[in-house]
């Protein structure tokens, strides 16, 4: 190509774009390529608006009063299987993998301690398990409390991450059903839907025992004192995809040439991030304790995007892989990320009836796009803004034989439904959730 | 003789200073009355003391009007800069006086920063356009409007906007509506009901109403004005119209008996009535009506801005809360104050403009 470095823009259909976003750290690629200027590079010019909670967010992108947004991963894929919103939203970027955690309550904390194993230092051994949990949730019920937590959204991968760590423990998380999207149905521990920011707040008040949210609201509650987080999404999943950009169908059908412009921005912007072994992470903590970013304090926000994370207070340990936003490609979106998901969905009833395994393929390509993905990688690469070899140009879209479960259990997005057997609590085969019941098999 | 010439010219300009002296009292008076209705009656004895009024007098006035309100102030503000690091949240102790002051000045700088970016954004736009003309002068540049994040100024300002379409439109309709209930009765009897329902209602209420069908009815993907920008002013107008439209329903149902007899005398027509007769009298009424419309509407905008997310000072308030970062209560209570002190303008703006249209400024 000639001229590379300066090639002129692509001549997008439209420049002027509205981009939503959750106050989450996760959000950094949309923050970094918006003060770095890769959006205007592309020939956009981009407003950032947070979104109140995951619910409103999604239902401005489906109304179009945003162009796009930074969401869950499991919402472009249950608002197209119509679980909650019916719309056909799509995504060709993954923003991140982990970034999450789980919190308890001091209370809690100190019921559970006396169960952890200790290493040579005193201090318990990391991951901690759910099973140390188990006992406490037994006294609580006999003292007649009922042990509730906190998640972001039905659909979110802060919902599905917990419930895998409780079940993981042998605890009940609870089903959906149709006709009761509570998500409490045989439930050892209910969780209910509290957006992120409030968590804190909430745990502070005694409503929850506990949280599973992204970051900064777990070292948050260490920073206040009023809860200490017990694991990190990576130790549950390592490095498990996390959230994504999502479009609708009919906004990325009708501006082609923008969507890719805003995938190249991101791209750039992820790569950014963990260049150089993450060497402008202090410069990317400032950037997202903007009040319009983040707007979280700069010192708890570093705390996990620099690579470490404060467990109990006092006891900070390295987690380098906290935040991931390209390396392991990180932004690539897998169609096996999609499966895990829809597995998910089905296993605690979401998903109502059983499906085959090619049902879970089809609707993981309905709603990842990675063709657009390389599309945009292909012309940073002949732009020099990017190098061939960070891409996997020859993936088919599922990741290889997946281990790297709390539990040991293997995942093969290839075999959901083998899958599901194998995991201890869930619906699997014909299982169905009628009358507060399982049913079928 | 020169005795008699003497004292009568002392005399003469004694009664000159005298007379001056009634005429400066008298504008004085007037001007207080005026100053009365802008919130500034507490100038009056000071100008009252420069004209030479008894210092004792004027100065007990001054306490009255000045010293009394500025000490509560002080003792407010001491009380809350004493009781507030009492109060231990989440996010640290509740802010006093001078950590909220500090914020109006971050806010400020706040400002002045993105204002510098913007201006590094055009620069930066007028370079690439004019090195792009230099390579090719027939290629195709484009300008766009800066997309920096809205400051505190520029979020008042939107909640400004807001408020006054809103409220406009809400007198739009409540004023004719109000007129045609006064004069007739069959009018006021069917529109009753509705009233009575419809008043009580909280704008969280018909918030979600409003939203869904402004998104429904505005289609096209370059609308005039932004679906956020309706639903604030839409839900303002529903909740702020009940005031201006019973208040003048009442004024024109009670407009003496004596003057619409001379108006069907005189054969005037049902328009010309209305303008002439039932609308001057009618405007005291009117005008309160107004006035209480305003100050619900401002209430109205802001929870509705908070609910919804739409732009201003009310998503200004929940994204800080959002943030939970150690200056975000701080900066809640700037807008806090803020939304007082504007409303507390809003007021007296209409209170201005009803003494200037109706002559009977009564508070």
């Amino acid at each position: 190509m000639l001229g590379s470095a300066q090639a002129a823009p692509l001549d997008v259909e439209k420049d002027q774009l509205k981009l939503g976003f959750i106050k989450l750290t996760d959000m950094a690629p949309l923050a970094i390529a918006a003060e770095k200027g890769f959006f205007e590079d592309e020939g956009l010019s981009v407003t950032l608006e947070p979104q109140a909670n995951w619910k409103v967010l999604l239902d401005r992108v489906i109304s179009g009063e945003l162009d796009g947004a930074h969401m869950l991963a499991g919402q472009p894929l249950g608002a197209t299987i119509g679980f909650g919103t019916q719309a056909n939203v799509v995504t060709a970027f993954s923003m991140d993998l982990n970034g999450n955690g789980i919190t308890l309550s001091n209370e809690v904390w100190e019921r559970m301690k006396p169960n952890l194993p200790t290493g040579p230092d005193g201090k318990p051994l990391h991951p901690i398990k759910a099973d140390a949990l188990k006992p406490v949730i037994a006294q609580y019920r006999a003292e007649g409390k009922p042990f509730t937590m906190g998640m972001v959204f039905p659909v979110s991968t802060h919902n599905y991450e917990l419930r895998y760590w409780l079940a993981a423990g042998g605890i009940n998380p609870g089903y959906y059903a149709p006709n009761d999207v509570s998500g409490q149905i045989q439930a050892d521990a209910l969780l209910s839907v509290t957006p992120p920011p409030q968590m804190p707040a909430t745990l502070e008040a005694g409503t929850i025992f506990g949280y599973s949210v992204g970051e900064p609201w777990n070292q948050q509650a260490v920073m206040k004192g009023i809860g200490v987080p017990v694991i990190t999404d990576t130790e549950i999943w390592k490095n498990n995809p996390e959230k994504v950009f999502g479009v609708t169908e009919g906004w990325a059908a009708k501006n082609p040439k923008t969507h890719l412009a805003l995938v190249k921005a991101l791209i750039r912007a992820a790569m950014w991030l963990d260049e150089n072994n993450n060497a402008n992470r202090a410069e990317a903590v400032k950037i997202l304790a903007k009040s319009e970013y983040v707007g979280a304090d700069a010192k708890v926000i570093a705390n996990s995007m620099t690579g470490t994370f404060e467990y109990e207070k006092g006891d900070k340990r390295a987690v380098p892989d906290f935040n991931v936003f390209f390396r392991y490609n990180a932004t690539y979106p897998f169609y096996s990320d999609a499966v895990w998901y829809l597995t998910q969905m089905r296993r605690w009833g979401q998903i109502a009836e059983a499906k085959p395994d090619s049902w879970y393929d089809e609707t993981a390509r309905k709603v990842y796009k990675p063709e657009i993905y390389l599309k945009a990688a292909r012309l940073l690469v002949e732009e020099g803004k990017a190098k061939e070899a960070d891409f996997p140009w020859a993936s088919d879209g599922y990741k290889p034989l997946d281990e790297g479960f709390i539990d040991g259990i293997a995942y093969d997005g290839r075999k959901p439904n083998e899958y599901l057997t194998k995991l201890p609590i869930g619906l699997k085969g014909g299982q169905a959730v009628q009358g507060g019941q399982l049913v079928g098999g | 003789m020169t005795s008699v010439t003497e004292a009568s010219t002392l005399s003469s300009a004694e009664a000159l200073r005298a007379r001056r002296k009634a005429r400066l009292a008298h504008s004085l008076n007037r001007a207080a009355a005026a100053l009365q209705i802008v919130g500034f009656g507490w100038l009056t004895p000071l100008l009252r003391m420069a004209a030479g009024d008894s210092p004792r007098q004027q100065g007990r006035e001054l306490w009255q009007q000045m010293g009394v309100p500025l000490t509560a102030l002080m003792l407010f503000l001491a009380a809350w800069a004493w009781l507030a690091p009492q109060v231990n949240t989440s996010l640290g102790a509740i802010p006093g006086p001078a950590q909220v002051w500090e914020q109006v000045g971050n806010l400020h700088a706040d400002h002045q920063a993105e204002r510098a970016k913007e201006a590094a954004f055009y620069d930066r736009q007028a370079k690439r356009n004019a090195e792009l003309l230099a390579k090719d002068p027939a290629a195709e540049v484009k300008s766009r409007p800066y997309a920096g994040k809205p400051t505190y100024l520029d979020q008042i300002v939107t909640s400004l906007k807001t408020v006054f379409t809103g409220f406009l439109l809400g007198a739009l309709v409540a004023v004719p509506l109000g007129v045609a209930c006064g004069l007739s009765r069959t009018v006021n009897a069917a529109m009753n009901p509705l009233i009575q329902i419809f008043k009580p209602v909280s704008p969280l209420a018909w918030l979600p109403l409003v939203t869904m069908v402004v998104s429904a009815t505005v289609s096209s993907d370059n609308p005039t004005f932004e679906k956020s920008f309706l639903t604030s002013a839409v839900t303002v107008t529903l909740c702020s119209l009940w005031p201006t439209l019973i208040n003048t329903a009442v004024g024109v149902s009670s407009i003496d008996k004596d003057l619409m007899n001379v108006g069907k005398v005189l054969q005037l027509s049902g328009p010309t009535m209305v303008r002439r007769l039932v609308l001057p009298s009618a405007l005291p009424y009117i005008f309160t009506g107004l006035r209480l419309s305003l100050g619900v509407g401002w209430m109205v905008l802001i929870a509705a801005e908070m609910l919804a997310q739409n732009p201003g000072l009310g998503k200004f308030v929940w994204d800080e809360f959002q943030n939970g970062s150690s200056s975000s209560l701080a900066r809640i209570m700037v807008a806090v104050f803020t939304i007082g002190l504007i409303g507390f303008l809003l007021d007296r703006v209409m209170l201005a403009f009803q003494a200037a249209v109706s002559h009977t400024g009564t508070r």
